[in-house]
């Protein structure tokens, strides 16, 4: 069988109203590596993740734009998504479960630890003042 | 608005929205609360009958309503998960602080 060579990018508007837009849509662009129920809502959980990071964090829910890049390879889904905002600090810190610099606004801190138990690797590169870029990636149909 | 609230005895039922993300969360937070500051809730019940999305927000929002109504002697349930849902809860260990049937 031909392996599958296939990316896609997008770009959008840090509003609240376009996570869902960008879940919905790498979803769409994954369908042709024929998830299962449960690793389609893995991707969509951990863009969303993602996303609402750069909106919240990033930009602190101000003007900004994301960018998503994905790429599919064999049956390897990569995801990319990339803000300009502030960066983060610390990254390991960022990493821990409940760990949040946004109490006050509820954050729950899991959004790392999600992302991290829904896909393969997630890797984060960042720079306070210059933006963060998360990757993550997944291989499906590994049973 | 694709979610809503219905009040019987003193229990607040919190019809989750289809896709409980961050965008959707923000607005629930303040219909709930304006709600339970409104009306003497002794347990409220979140019905995920029409939830097919949620993420860290939604467990954001959760602990949040837990905390007002726990704060006046209430209790809190979670109803009708489907599987991904499920999933979320039991990863956060939201579980353990709420009821879920």
């Amino acid at each position: 069988m031909e392996q599958i060579r296939n990316e896609m990018k997008m770009e959008f508007l840090a509003l609240s109203s376009n996570e869902g837009f960008a879940r919905v849509t790498v979803g769409a662009f994954a369908a042709e590596l024929n998830p299962t129920v449960d690793e389609l809502a893995d991707i969509k959980t951990a863009v969303s993740e993602a996303v609402t990071n750069c909106i919240i964090h990033g930009y602190e829910r101000k003007e900004g734009s994301i960018w998503i890049r994905c790429r599919i390879e064999g049956r390897r889904i990569e995801i990319s998504v990339t803000d300009i905002g502030k960066g983060i600090e610390d990254i390991d810190k960022a990493r821990e479960p409940l760990f949040t610099t946004k109490p006050e606004l509820e954050r729950s801190g899991m959004g790392f630890a999600f992302m991290e138990a829904f896909m393969d690797a997630v890797e984060i590169v960042s720079e306070p003042g210059k933006g963060t870029c998360v990757t993550m990636h997944k291989t499906i149909g590994k049973g | 608005m694709d979610y809503r609230f219905e009040k019987e005895y003193g229990c607040l039922f919190l019809k989750m929205p289809e896709e409980l993300d961050h965008h959707q969360a923000e607005i629930l937070k303040e219909e709930a609360d304006t709600l339970i500051l409104e009306y003497p809730v002794r347990s409220l019940v979140f019905d995920f009958s029409d939830t097919k999305f949620m993420d860290s927000s939604g467990i954001g929002v959760i602990i949040g309503r837990c905390k007002n109504v726990r704060f006046s002697g209430g209790y809190v349930k979670a109803v009708h998960l489907n599987e991904q849902i499920q999933r979320i809860i039991k990863l956060s260990g939201l579980g353990k602080i709420m009821e879920v049937e």
